[in-house]
């Protein structure tokens, strides 16, 4: 059997070589990033690799991921199998034969059976690629269907073929006496019987061929996307414990960088989740801006940043700087400015990801360059940031109009020890003429459910979300310590939000700055308080017909609240969410998150259109809404598709009415 | 060559109102901005810098705290900021304020050749739009008020042409440098500083000169020096306006009435 081991000796370690010689040359690029801390609590790394790189958890949430579910455990077992093979390729004696019978023959079965998943596992890929053809398979510079793609398919057909020729045709020859562990080996012998001295020929040529494959995967792996087998595994171990995931502080010193604007500012995760990109294609298949005809792909930006350290990388190494840019005009490895500002950092994305990449915070992290490095930026975003520095609001208006909604009700000002809560209005809360019919309804509700509560008036700044998301961090970081401080004086300990963007960017971001704050949406709050029996809710707002509600981002996907809403309209309607086909943690945007509400969208499709789209499919009497920028969106949207019939309403506006009309 | 920007810190008006009962503006409170006409103005002497090498030098003359006005204009990308300080300017009308700043640029002008003075058209704290002028009067400078585009400037010439924008029509001016503008806000976006300018701003120098460095008589300037004193502020009575039109019930109409309102006024460029 043994066709030549010096022979196998010499090219296996010369692939050997070769392969430690491009990983160290590929993974030693990763250390030009940043230092990041990602070694933190090991427990819960090691619980997370084992759900989302062992138990594939995120890849089995499509129903074509069961089948590389397959190929992932078998890869697993087989590795076994194929270490065996090395090894016994160049020292006959050395092999798993050595093992007591019992455990060596229940390894054959499994061999043997894993080998016929395998192969299946193939076949079904390449009839997704060839047949089936999900529309995000490809996308400009990376596809799904690449000649290396085949390739990499083909190999791994190839060494099943090979295994079960060399096993069928050694237990035709009677030279392998395990048969009743080999069971499809065994079939194909009797199918191989008939050759009869030709067999000889057929273990030599499947052994070779079983060599030479293995040896081309091993040298091919680490210059290819599969290079996904070495680095998804730690990549899952590596991932951001913080859930949600925001964009991390920036120090401004003098001479500083500010934002990443070449390869080498990002961070060495950063680097290593652009190794681990398998290019699914999952995370543009969510993008809200790729399904709108923009043209930032998510998968492409990570891909660019691969690509672009590969490039630059070698000269980064010695010292010098790298020649092709990482934000510039349309072309490999470089992202262009457009798609930079097209994010609206919903997440969907990184919910995407079977293996935890974290895109957004680095399409954040270039936007901080451009805005911060080079001031250059899309021209609506001047006034924005004027008036966040100088008004505290985005529309510019006088801070001290900030609590003129009040006007009709009796509004006590926040006191620690006095009132339980400060309801944080926001600015849309306080400002938008729309909103505004909002907080009034919130208010109601909040009295009526005996909350005790207080507002801070005029001295409420803005929670700096929208700066943050652009990527003017110098300006969020300024606002959020002011913010900080304002808390601590009046002793703020707990906070009712009207406005998701606020919830997450006191909860979430505001950590960053040393402040804990119990906060919550007041979707939250309420459906807890009618849970409890204090607040009830018999169907008073029937008249609102079929309501369907909208997963505002920042209170779903990144905030995880997707039941207390749907509670609540279900008690003041008296009926259930009509649910739209994409919902909770698949929620689709509506557009103006990452600040996108400032900004002009004149590439593709209206997001917002997109979405009442889908909405209307549903055939709504109203649609149901928990977030400021979604009500102006829905409403716009539906104006523009002449469905003004369907109304919009906050979900306090729908409580509000439900007590109304007891 | 250098340029010289004036600006003003001034309160935000937006948010400055009226005590009903002693009729003075209530500044308590009040955040002070760069006069919005301002950062045009020093926008294009920025633009000067950025095509001929001029430098540029900001001042201003105001309180202490005016300083923080100046080093946004550092921040900005000016390489000169100049607070005119005193107890002796306190206090002064347009006539003196243009006096004490003529004479800043005067000194100015020993050290190095001033081109171009700038200035934005107005403050929105006093809307007199007279210190502009008064500065090129002083100092015999050819006087373009109200520019909304610079066509061209030829230093070996020494001239400068610009547009002018007038009530209903532009007018283009050709004039011997140097030359005093004053800006509206369609000349130019003013930029955005980076983070690095911010940073080095917070520690450049901004130059304090009093009355000792100008030497000015005390009675031609603040108080004292200013002719013009105000008797009395107060809100203008706004006459209850009319609704016109339907909007919700016949957009199109209520858009055309709008249009034909405007031309009337005067208010749209056809």
């Amino acid at each position: 059997m043994m066709p030549h081991p010096p022979l196998f000796a010499v090219l296996l370690a010369a692939s050997l070589v070769f392969f430690c010689f491009s990983v160290y040359r590929r993974f030693s690029l990763v250390l030009l990033g940043q230092p990041e801390e990602r070694l933190d609590q090991p427990g819960q790394r090691l619980k997370d690799m084992l759900l989302y790189a062992f138990a594939q958890a995120r890849v089995l949430r499509k129903p074509f991921g069961l089948n590389h579910f397959v190929i992932f455990w078998s890869f697993l077992v087989l590795a076994l199998a194929n270490g065996e093979f090395l090894v016994a390729g160049v020292f006959p004696g050395l092999n798993l034969g050595l093992l007591p019978e019992g455990v060596h023959h229940a390894l054959l079965i499994l061999f043997d059976l894993v080998s016929l998943a395998t192969l299946v596992a193939i076949a079904f890929s390449f009839g997704r690629r060839l047949l089936i053809q999900p529309p995000y398979l490809d996308s400009r510079y990376v596809k799904g269907r690449s000649p290396e793609a085949f390739l990499i398919l083909s190999f791994i057909a190839l060494l099943m073929i090979a295994y079960f020729g060399m096993h069928g045709a050694l237990i035709a020859q009677g030279a392998e006496t395990a048969t009743a562990a080999m069971p499809v080996s065994t079939l194909i012998a009797s199918w191989l019987a008939p050759l009869g001295g030709g067999l000889d020929s057929v273990v030599l040529v499947s052994w070779w061929l079983h060599a030479l494959v293995l040896l081309a995967f091993i040298c091919f792996l680490p210059h290819s996307k599969h290079m996904h087998i070495l680095t998804a595994i730690p990549n899952c171990y590596f991932g951001s414990l913080q859930w949600p995931n925001t964009q991390p502080r920036e120090r401004f010193e003098k001479g500083g960088t500010f934002g990443v604007g070449s390869v080498e500012d990002f961070t060495w995760k950063d680097l290593f989740d652009s190794y681990s990109c398998t290019e699914c294609g999952r995370c543009q298949a969510a993008c809200p801006a790729t399904n709108t005809g923009k043209p930032l792909n998510p998968r492409q930006i990570v891909h660019a940043i691969k690509t672009n350290l590969l490039e630059n990388g070698p000269a980064l190494k010695q010292g010098r700087p790298g020649t092709l840019p990482l934000i510039g005009d349309e072309g490999e490895g470089t992202n262009t400015e457009d798609s930079i500002w097209s994010c609206t950092t919903c997440g969907a994305c990184m919910q995407a990801c079977p293996v935890l990449i974290e895109q957004m915070p680095k399409i954040v992290k270039m936007r901080r360059h451009l805005v911060e490095t080079k001031a250059h930026f899309p021209e609506e975003l001047l006034n924005l940031f004027e008036n966040m520095e100088q008004r505290s609001n985005p529309w510019g208006i006088a801070p001290g109009e900030r609590a003129k909604w009040v006007s009709t009700l009796d509004v006590k000002p926040f006191a620690a020890g006095e009132t339980e809560y400060l309801f944080y209005v926001g600015c849309a809360g306080s400002f938008d003429s729309r909103t505004k019919q909002v907080t009034v309804a919130l208010a109601t509700v909040l009295d009526a459910a005996g909350v005790s509560w207080g507002i801070l008036g005029k001295d409420e700044k803005c929670c700096g979300d929208s700066l943050r998301r652009l990527g003017n961090e110098f300006l969020f970081d300024k606002m959020a310590r002011e913010n900080v401080e304002l808390f601590r004086e009046r002793g703020v300990k707990k906070v009712i939000t009207l406005c998701p963007h606020c919830l997450t960017t006191l909860k979430n971001d505001y950590r960053q700055f040393g402040l804990e704050l119990e906060v919550r949406h007041y979707s939250e709050l309420i459906s807890e308080l009618v849970q409890t029996g204090r607040l009830k809710l018999t169907g008073g707002a029937a008249g609102l017909g079929t309501v369907t509600y909208h997963d505002p981002c920042y209170l779903g996907r990144h905030n995880g609240v997707y039941d207390a809403p749907r509670t609540l309209i279900e008690k003041a309607t008296g009926k259930p969410v009509k649910e739209m086909e994409r919902n909770r943690e698949n929620s689709f945007c509506c557009g103006a998150g990452g600040g996108r509400m400032w900004m002009e969208e004149l590439i593709g499709e209206r997001i917002n259109h997109a979405r009442v789209d889908e909405a209307l499919t549903q055939t709504p009497d109203t649609v149901c809404v928990a977030c400021p920028y979604c009500l102006t969106m829905f409403e716009d949207g539906l104006k523009d598709r002449g469905a003004e019939k369907v109304q919009v309403r906050d979900i306090a506006e729908v409580i509000a009415e439900s007590l109304r009309s007891v | 060559m250098l340029v010289v920007v004036c600006v003003k810190q001034v309160p935000d008006t937006t948010q400055v109102q009226i005590d009903p009962v002693t009729n003075t503006l209530i500044r308590e409170g009040v955040p002070f901005i760069v006069n919005p006409y301002d950062t045009h103005a020093i926008e294009e002497g920025l633009k000067f810098k950025d095509r001929f090498g001029f430098r540029v030098a900001a001042i201003s003359m105001g309180p202490p705290n005016a300083e923080a006005t100046l080093r946004k204009a550092l921040s900005l990308g000016v390489d000169r900021a100049i607070l005119l300080s005193d107890r002796v300017f306190g206090g002064a009308d347009t006539l003196a304020t243009s006096k004490v700043l003529s004479a800043a640029i005067e000194r100015l002008a020993q050290e190095e050749e001033v081109g171009v003075v700038i200035c934005g058209k107005q403050t929105i704290d006093g809307d007199t739009a007279q210190v502009g002028p008064g500065i090129a009067t002083r100092l015999g400078y050819a006087q373009l008020t109200l520019v909304d585009r610079v066509e061209a400037l030829d230093p070996s010439r020494r001239s400068i042409q610009v547009r002018r924008k007038l009530e209903g029509r532009h007018e283009e001016v050709e004039a011997p440098l140097p030359a005093l503008l004053t800006v509206v806000r369609e000349l130019n976006r003013p930029r955005y500083p980076t983070v690095a300018q911010r940073l080095e701003a917070v520690d450049a120098q901004v130059e304090l000169w009093d009355n000792k460095v100008l030497n000015l008589d005390a009675n031609q300037i603040g108080l004292k020096g200013s002719p013009t004193w105000v008797s009395r502020i107060f809100s203008p009575e706004r006459a209850k306006g009319e609704m016109l039109g339907d909007g919700a019930r016949d957009p199109e109409g209520a858009a055309q009435l709008l249009i034909d309102k405007m031309l009337e006024k005067d208010l749209l460029a056809l």
